[in-house]
Order: C-alpha cells, then sequence, then structure tokens
C-alpha cells in the first residue's frame, strides 16, 4: 500500500477498496426515513437486512461521498457513552468543554449505555426498525455481536474517510483497520480493554500462566469466568490452542468441551464482580479485565494480571454513527478531533483503559519532564508506562480479537456456550 | 365474667395486658427484621465515609474516614438528574396509581359485579408478567404509535405495573368494610363523593397507605420496564448498574452518598409522621 | 323516596361499579393487554431477527421452549415457592407487631419497612454479596460461634464454607427483597380485627395461642393469601438476585428471558417463556385460591 499509487486511486479510496463489505451489494438511504423495517406489527415483524439494490461498490461510495457533501455543521452534538468513560472534573467534563471552545460545537453528553445488548435491544433495534432516530449521533458499541449487527442491518452511517486526518495520523495500529470493521468504514475506537487473568498468587501458591492452569482441581470452587457469549467461547478457543478470529465451527465444538470440563472448577459465572470478590478472597483466580484488576491491586496488593500465554482477548469500544442522526458533521468532527494526542491524554489520566492513541504516552512523558513537583512528576510518569493504558508489544502478540460469527452461525454457537453458564 | 361484658367504653378501661413474657418478644422480632432489612444500608451509610479513590468506585478495604463524597456531591451531572428523576417519577406514579388503584380496589370488594372475574385476571397477569416481555411489549406499542420516549412514557410504565398492587392491598382491607357505615352516611344525606371521603377513605386508609408505599417502591427500584421505555431520561437505577457495569461491579462513591441522603430523608419523614401521630392522639 | 329517585338511585349503584373500575381498567387495557397480546402473538411466529418474522401459528415454540428451559423454570418457581413460605412466617409476626402493637406509630414502622427499597436494588444487592462473602461478616461471626458445622449440617452453608453462589444466598436474596410485599398486606388484613374479638377470646378463656389461631389467623387470610400472590408471582421471575449472589446452577428463567431477548434476538422464544411462566403462575394462583375456600379469591367475608 506505500507503493506509489495511481493518481486516481486517492488513499481514503483504496482504504474503501480493501473492505469486503462494500463488494456487497448495498444501497443505503441515508438521511431519508429508511425503507428499512416498518415497525412491529401484529401480524409479522419486518426483518432489518439491509436491502441490496444493486449498487457496487463505486457507487456505494458516490452515496456516501454525495452524503457528506449536503452535511453542514449545526453546532450540536448529542454523545451517549458509558458512564465513567469520559474525563470528570467538578461538574463538568474538561475535554468537551476544550471541544466546544475551539469548534464551537456544544456536546449534550449521555451516560445511557451500561451494557451492549440491553442497549441494542431496548434503544437502537425498536427505534430504527420502525423508522425512527434513536437520538444520540455518537454511540459507542464494543465490537461484538451487536457491532456485527448494525453493520449488517446497515444502520450506520459510512464515516467520511476525508475527515479522518488525526485519525490517520495519529491512530495506533491497534485502532486502525481492525478485523471487525476492515478499512475504519463505520467506527473509530474509544477505548480499548484486555480479557486475562487475574489472580492472588499468595493464595495460590504459584503463578497463573494461562487458561489451562484453571483446571487445577486445588483451584476448584474457586475459579470465576465471565457470563457472556463472547469472552468465555474465546478464551475456551485460545485454551485449546486454537485462534478465535479463524476458528471452525469444529474447533467450537472442541472449546465447549473444554468450557464443559472447566464448569466443575468455576465457582460462578459473572457479570460484573469478580473483581471484589477477587480482592476479598472468594476467589483466587479469575477471567479479568486488566483496568478492573489495577484498580483493586490499591485494595490488595497482592493481585496480579497476567495475559494468558495461549492468547489473551482485547476488545475496543467503537464510536460510530447511526442512521438518521440529525448532526452527523458535528459528530464527525469530535470523532476525529479526540484523536489528537493531547486530547487522548485527557481522556486516558481519567479513564485508564487503553487508548487509541499511542503518542499519548509522549505527551504523558513530557508532562513528567515538565512537572513542578516530584508528585506530579511520578503521577505522570506512572501514566506513561501504565500497561493498563499502553500495553507492552509482547503481549500484543498474544491478544485476538473475538471472531465475527456469519448470521447463520450465530444460533449454533449460542447453543453451544450459552448451556454452559446458564445451566 | 358478667363484669366485662358490659359496655364500658374501651379507652376507661385498663387493659388487662401482660407486659412481661410474651410481650416483648413481638417488639424484638419486629425491630430485628427492620435491622436486618436496613443492615445493607447500614453498610452503604459507612462506605459514604470511606475514602479512597476518587472517581472510580468504592474500596471496600477501609482507607480512613472523609467527608469528600458529601463535599463532590453533584460532581456526576448524570446521577444528580437521575436521582431527581427517579424520585419525581415515584411520587407522581404513586400518586395516580393510588387513585386508580383504589377505585378498582374498593369496586372489587364493595360491589359484586358481572366481569368482576375477568378483572381479576387481568390483575394477576399484570402482576405475573415477566418484566422483561412488559418492558418490550409497550415499547413496540409507543412505536407504533409514534410516542416519544422519555419522562412520561416512564410515568406510564411505572403506573402500569402499580395499579395491581395497590388493587390487592385495597381489596385485603374492603373486606372489612361494613355496608352499613355507607348506607348510614347516605341516609344523613351525604352524597356518594363525600361519602367516600368521610366514611370509605379513612377506613380503608390502611390499604390505601400500604398500597402507595408498594407502588413507590415498585417505581423507583424499577430497572429493566424502564431501560425499555426511557428515551434518555435517566433514572437511578439504570446509572447506578451502568456505573456498576463499567468499573466490574463498583460504583462511585457519590451513589452511597446519595443513598444515605435518600434514606436520610425517608428517616426524617418517618420520625416527622410519628410525632405528628402522637400529637394527633 | 319516589320511584323515580329509586330507580335512578338502583341505576347509579349498579353503574358505580363499572365507574370506578374505569380508569383503572382503561390504562391497563391500553397499556397493559394490548403490548400483552401483541407478544402473544409474536410467541407463535417463526423467523429470525435479520429476516423478520413471520406469523405461522407455530406453537412448537412453546414446547420447544419447554424442553431446553424446564430445569430452570421448575427451578424458579421452587424458588419462588420456598422465599414466599420463609417471606409469610417472617411478615406474619412483624405485620402483628405493627398491627396491634403500633398504636400511633403505625405508619412510620411501615414507612421504615420499606426504607431500604428506596435505594437502588443494585446497592442492596450489593451491600449483601459484601456481607456474606467467604471473610464477611456473616460468615466470621459464624466461625466464631463454632456454628459453621452446624450450619453445614443443615445446608444453609456449603460444604466448601461459603454461602454465595448457592442456593440459600439466591433464596436469602429473594426473601430479602420481598419482605416487605408479604409484610403489607398481611398487616392491612390483621389491622382491621379489632382488639375487642381477641379480648372476647380471652374472657372465653382461650389462651393467647388459640385465640391467634382461631380468631386471628382465618380473619386475616385474605391477607396472607394476598401476600403470597404479592411474593411468589414476582419472586419465580425475578433475575437480580440470581445474578449477583447465585452460582453456576441457581440460573433462573428470568434470567433466561432476558438471554433470549436480549443476546439471541429470538423474540418468539423469550415470549414463550414468559406466557408458561404466567401460564403456570395463574393456575398456582386460583389453585391455591380455591384450595382457601372461596370462589372470589380476593373478598372473603369474615365471619362475625
Amino acid at each position: 500500500m506505500s507503493e506509489s499509487l495511481p493518481p486516481e486511486l486517492t488513499p481514503d479510496l483504496l482504504r474503501g477498496l480493501t473492505s469486503p463489505r462494500l463488494n456487497r451489494r448495498r444501497f443505503l438511504q441515508l438521511g431519508g426515513l429508511s425503507a428499512l423495517g416498518v415497525g412491529l406489527s401484529a401480524c409479522s415483524i419486518a426483518g432489518s437486512k439491509g436491502s441490496g439494490g444493486g449498487l457496487g461498490g463505486q457507487a456505494w461510495r458516490d452515496e456516501i461521498a454525495k452524503f457528506w457533501a449536503n452535511q453542514k455543521k449545526q453546532g450540536h452534538l448529542d454523545f451517549a457513552n458509558w458512564p465513567l468513560y469520559i474525563d470528570v472534573k467538578g461538574n463538568s467534563h474538561p475535554s468537551l468543554d476544550l471541544f466546544t471552545k475551539e469548534t464551537g460545537i456544544s456536546v449534550t453528553y449521555k451516560e445511557d449505555i451500561s451494557d451492549n445488548a440491553t442497549y441494542y435491544g431496548t434503544k437502537i433495534a425498536p427505534a430504527l426498525k420502525a423508522g425512527q432516530p434513536i437520538g444520540p449521533d455518537i454511540i459507542v458499541i464494543t465490537n461484538g455481536f451487536e457491532l456485527t449487527n448494525l453493520f449488517l442491518r446497515d444502520w450506520l452511517i459510512p464515516l467520511d474517510q476525508n475527515r479522518m486526518s488525526n485519525f490517520y495520523q495519529y491512530a495506533s495500529d491497534l485502532a486502525k483497520d481492525p478485523a471487525y470493521d476492515r478499512g475504519n468504514v463505520y467506527t473509530m475506537p474509544w477505548q480499548s480493554g484486555i480479557t486475562g487473568i487475574g489472580y492472588n498468587p499468595k493464595l495460590i501458591g504459584h503463578e497463573i500462566k494461562g487458561w489451562n492452569d484453571l483446571l487445577d482441581p486445588k483451584l476448584s470452587g474457586k475459579v470465576g469466568m465471565f457470563a457472556n457469549n463472547l469472552d468465555l467461547p474465546c478464551a475456551a478457543l485460545c485454551a485449546i490452542g486454537v485462534n478465535p478470529e479463524t476458528s471452525t465451527p469444529d474447533d467450537w465444538n472442541k472449546a465447549a468441551d473444554w468450557a464443559k470440563k472447566q464448569r466443575t472448577y468455576v465457582r460462578k459465572y459473572y457479570d460484573q464482580s469478580y473483581a471484589g470478590a477477587l480482592a476479598r478472597g472468594d476467589l483466587w483466580a479469575t477471567m479479568a479485565w486488566s483496568g478492573d484488576i489495577f484498580l483493586k491491586q490499591a485494595e490488595n496488593p497482592d493481585l496480579k494480571f497476567v495475559v494468558p500465554e495461549e492468547g489473551g482477548l482485547i476488545w475496543t469500544d467503537n464510536m460510530c454513527i447511526p442512521i438518521h442522526a440529525s448532526h452527523p458533521l458535528d459528530a464527525m468532527t469530535y470523532m476525529d478531533w479526540v484523536y489528537q494526542p493531547k486530547i487522548a491524554a485527557m481522556l486516558a489520566d481519567y479513564i485508564n483503559y487503553i487508548t487509541p492513541v499511542s503518542a499519548a504516552q509522549q505527551v504523558f512523558q513530557k508532562e513528567a519532564a515538565d512537572a513542578t513537583n516530584d508528585k506530579d512528576r511520578a503521577y505522570y510518569t506512572n501514566l506513561a508506562n501504565s500497561p493498563l493504558i499502553f500495553p507492552e508489544p509482547a503481549d500484543f502478540a498474544r491478544l485476538h480479537r473475538y471472531p465475527v460469527i456469519p448470521a447463520d452461525q450465530v444460533d449454533a454457537w449460542n447453543g453451544l456456550f450459552e448451556p454452559i453458564y446458564q445451566a | 365474667m358478667t363484669a366485662s361484658v358490659e359496655a364500658a367504653p374501651r379507652s376507661a378501661r385498663q387493659p388487662r395486658r401482660r407486659r412481661v413474657g410474651r410481650g416483648w418478644l413481638l417488639p424484638i422480632w419486629g425491630w430485628l427484621v427492620i435491622l436486618w432489612l436496613s443492615s445493607p444500608i447500614i453498610v452503604m451509610i459507612v462506605y459514604g465515609f470511606n475514602d479512597g479513590r476518587p472517581g472510580k468506585g468504592v474500596s471496600q478495604h477501609w482507607n480512613g474516614f472523609t467527608v469528600t463524597w458529601y463535599e463532590n456531591l453533584f460532581v456526576y451531572s448524570d446521577l444528580t438528574e437521575a436521582i431527581k428523576n427517579s424520585v419525581t417519577i415515584a411520587l407522581a406514579t404513586t400518586a395516580i396509581a393510588v387513585v386508580l388503584g383504589t377505585l378498582m380496589g374498593v369496586a372489587l370488594g364493595r360491589f359484586r359485579f358481572r366481569g368482576s372475574g375477568s378483572v381479576n385476571l387481568l390483575l394477576f397477569a399484570n402482576i405475573a408478567a415477566p418484566e422483561v416481555v412488559l418492558g418490550a411489549a409497550l415499547l413496540s406499542l409507543f412505536l407504533a404509535v409514534n410516542i416519544p420516549r422519555g419522562y412520561g412514557t416512564i410515568l406510564i410504565a411505572h403506573v402500569m405495573f402499580s395499579i395491581a398492587y395497590v388493587v390487592v392491598t385495597v381489596r385485603a382491607r374492603m373486606g372489612g368494610l361494613d355496608p352499613a357505615l355507607e348506607e348510614a352516611a347516605r341516609d344523613l344525606g351525604a352524597g356518594p363523593i363525600v361519602t367516600f371521603f368521610r366514611v370509605t377513605l379513612p377506613i380503608i386508609f390502611p390499604g390505601v397507605l400500604a398500597g402507595a408505599l408498594l407502588a413507590f417502591a415498585l417505581s423507583i427500584d424499577d430497572y429493566i420496564v424502564t431501560s425499555f421505555n426511557n428515551g434518555t431520561t435517566q433514572t437511578f437505577p439504570l446509572w447506578v448498574y451502568g456505573a456498576a457495569q463499567r468499573q466490574g461491579g463498583s460504583v462511585p462513591p457519590q451513589v452511597n452518598v446519595m443513598g444515605t441522603l435518600i434514606f436520610s430523608f425517608g428517616v426524617l419523614v418517618a420520625v416527622i409522621g410519628a410525632v405528628a401521630s402522637r400529637k394527633r392522639a | 323516596m319516589t320511584a323515580a329517585r329509586t330507580n335512578r338511585r338502583r341505576l347509579g349503584s349498579r353503574l358505580a361499579p363499572y365507574a370506578l373500575i374505569l380508569p383503572g381498567w382503561l390504562w391497563l387495557v391500553i397499556f397493559f393487554v394490548v403490548p400483552a397480546v401483541s407478544m402473544l402473538s409474536v410467541s407463535t411466529m417463526t423467523g429470525n431477527d435479520l429476516d423478520g418474522f413471520k406469523q405461522t401459528f407455530h406453537f412448537g415454540t412453546y414446547s420447544q421452549a419447554w424442553h431446553d428451559f424446564h430445569t430452570q423454570i421448575v427451578r424458579s418457581l421452587l424458588y419462588g415457592l420456598i422465599a414466599t413460605a420463609i417471606c409469610v412466617l417472617i411478615a406474619y409476626p412483624v405485620a402483628y407487631w405493627i398491627a396491634f402493637r403500633g398504636g400511633k406509630y403505625k405508619s412510620s414502622l411501615l414507612f421504615l419497612l420499606l426504607l431500604p427499597f428506596f435505594v437502588s436494588f443494585v446497592i442492596r444487592t450489593q451491600s449483601w454479596e459484601f456481607m456474606l462473602e467467604d471473610d464477611g461478616m456473616v460468615l466470621r461471626a459464624l466461625r466464631d460461634l463454632h456454628l459453621v458445622g452446624f450450619m453445614q449440617d443443615i445446608g444453609l452453608v456449603s460444604d466448601s464454607g461459603q454461602i454465595l453462589q448457592t442456593q440459600v444466598a439466591v433464596v436469602g436474596g429473594l426473601v430479602y427483597n420481598f419482605l416487605p410485599f408479604a409484610v403489607l398486606p398481611i398487616y392491612v388484613a390483621l389491622e382491621r380485627v379489632e382488639p375487642a374479638l381477641l379480648e372476647a377470646a380471652a374472657d372465653l378463656y382461650a389462651s393467647k395461642p388459640a385465640a391467634i389461631r382461631k380468631v386471628v389467623l382465618p380473619l386475616s387470610l385474605p391477607g396472607v393469601f394476598a401476600a403470597v400472590l404479592l411474593t411468589f408471582v414476582p419472586a419465580s421471575s425475578d433475575y437480580v438476585n440470581s445474578t449477583i449472589l447465585g452460582g453456576t446452577n441457581t440460573t433462573m428463567i428470568g434470567n433466561i428471558i432476558q438471554t433470549q431477548y436480549f443476546t439471541n434476538l429470538d423474540y418468539p422464544t423469550a415470549a414463550s417463556l414468559s406466557f408458561i411462566l404466567m401460564g403456570i403462575l395463574l393456575v398456582g394462583i386460583f389453585l391455591y385460591a380455591r384450595a382457601l375456600g372461596t370462589e372470589d379469591a380476593l373478598a372473603m367475608a369474615a365471619a362475625r
């Protein structure tokens, strides 16, 4: 991609060309009431598959270009996010205030999203199926079934690749061109996190290196796993030595067997509160998010986090623009604006998950160098070296993404794994 | 024996209550239960004073006493708004559900009429319906008729699942209502409305109060039905659950503080009520 | 009274119940019955979320749902039943205490009873989790009192010495969360029992327990029935306690319905499971009402 390109192949066009989705025939009606879905009627529920309109890749790209050419900045933006996922100071969010000051766009920020499936099932799907806007211009969804559904149903507005200069300049390799959204057609990462194993070596007596170490009878009743249909199956796939992203239904069967075997040792399949259980000793080892373990280390310094040697999982919360959004251009402006290193640093300082802008590390190092007292210097140095925000390259190699399951195989996948944590 | 059969005014007669023995068992049980019900609240109150890392969930380890969270109470504007919404919606729900439910309870308890069986079935079915289905079905109704989701739809939903609880508790009280009392009132020239407010309502008041308390509790604590029908209006259970999700199960200390304040306010109301009733007697 | 006025009176009193019922009934019909019927129709649709669902009157979904999840359904009903029984046992003395000994403070006591519910269920259940943890207050107290072995023998503490992630914790959570729903109706029924009745019984040489058994208990049965209704039914469809306090084998049907709806986007199955649950609960309630010996379950004329 770095050789000299023929003149008609502009970089953004090339980016678009590499996305497999563009080769499918898609027709996107943007901006008006979509023909997708007519709402729940007593006699049937309309499907929501994007209706192929026979347009080839180029025609689709022209549609997108035409759409964005018609958009005007309106001076306001509605942003829906997860709670505690943006910087807070006093009664406001400094990064949002700065954004308003620099661009003149006011932001209404609502922490409406508590869970992907619930948000999708209560806010996104019912409204969009009825052809109504969901409200916010930017929503933040984790890569997974819900995000894939949004793609399949053409419920997201493709991003304006010409307005992503900060993104393409500063986004880390992690954020650019992820497997679940090649070419960043629809999404730009907000933050990412790692799913690995949190454990207490003092209680266990030795270190935990990988998922198979959890199959230890001595740990029986002291192991925790996640109760969802992504982390649990993918951990099992890693445990049997398979890369989740390239796994086959045969692999899934073997992974389900592994998970069933593990079940006798598991104390509970957790929705949330595993970190507290680990900190107070109810659990000795558990599937965990790196950020949570870091937090609990303040309470219990014995806790450790490891990316399993068979493989850990990396997930990303992504910003995207739902269709029928009222202020798409303002949304684009914001989404690209947060990719400036100094803004990314502002956010990372508070949020403490993996930032999509690796240059934020230099910002922290500079802050540390410029610090006037020891406390500030130590603080920024800690941030710059935090493995939570800037993962080790060695860990990177062992991290996998969730696979994108084809629509006709989703039921098989769920049927295999749900009975394990929902018995 | 003949002496006690004579009609002496009850207030003048000294009841032969045995204060020892059985007398103390009941109150102890009662207070124990109240204490047990309140125990997580006590934990919550204590941890509202627990020092810890600002903005990132409650530490379960005791880090030292602090009142920082009380000073920084309104840091999370979403949280403050959520509480406001929850309380006002609960009050409005209680008001509406009590009115509608009491009327229904009185009708079902007082009259025998055609269709009362199907109304009973309707109420039972409403109590029995799982929340996910209730919420989803109601949302599809709102979407079909194009009602924007927000404060109003939350209110509609909450009243919808509270009415039946009020009816049941009012109904349980109606059995003791002697129709002769109402007839007597009517014979004395009182119209039906006056009869209702002066005769019926005071008698069934415990049932109405119980129903009101239930409706308030149901409304202020509802998650699933609200999550379907709230649009972008935030409520307290929704916010707390969402905050806990991303923090591995812990909530910001301000949540404990808010809870403490709500609880204290409630205790204050109860104490004032107790003092006022003492004055009334 | 003239004939016209009597007729108007009679008509008025004939229409009275319908007029009183109307507002609440209307609210429920519009916002409950209509949506519920549409959900009923969803339960017999086939298809998938992507391609759409079509009404095919396919009742096989019900049998498939029962086949897949009858364990969880039965478990939920069992937990609900046990929790209700415990609730009523605990609630009755409390209701008795407030009704007969509460005096002027009745309302305040009731209010205090419900106060913990004004803070979110997340906080309440998490505080419980905190108290029941393996090295937490409850277990530590039990260990200090050397009662752990005893508790294990009677099954309240698991063999591995924990309370959380057992059935006991889930049922305990259910009892905790639904206790006020049991106390309030029983209180309402007990409150209307005149103390004079008890005194009359005492005058007739009945001992206190006999008086309670023969006088108070029958009079309070409508309240007990209401308590069972308002406790058993919601407790069986609960999902929160199982999620936070439960373990690997305590999943309740409420969790399953949630997963079917939100994760699998399988609306017909979610709807069928809901109606199966509703159906069983309704049948149970009516059987119980019959057993109490009344045809009109909620109106029991007290023998006076």
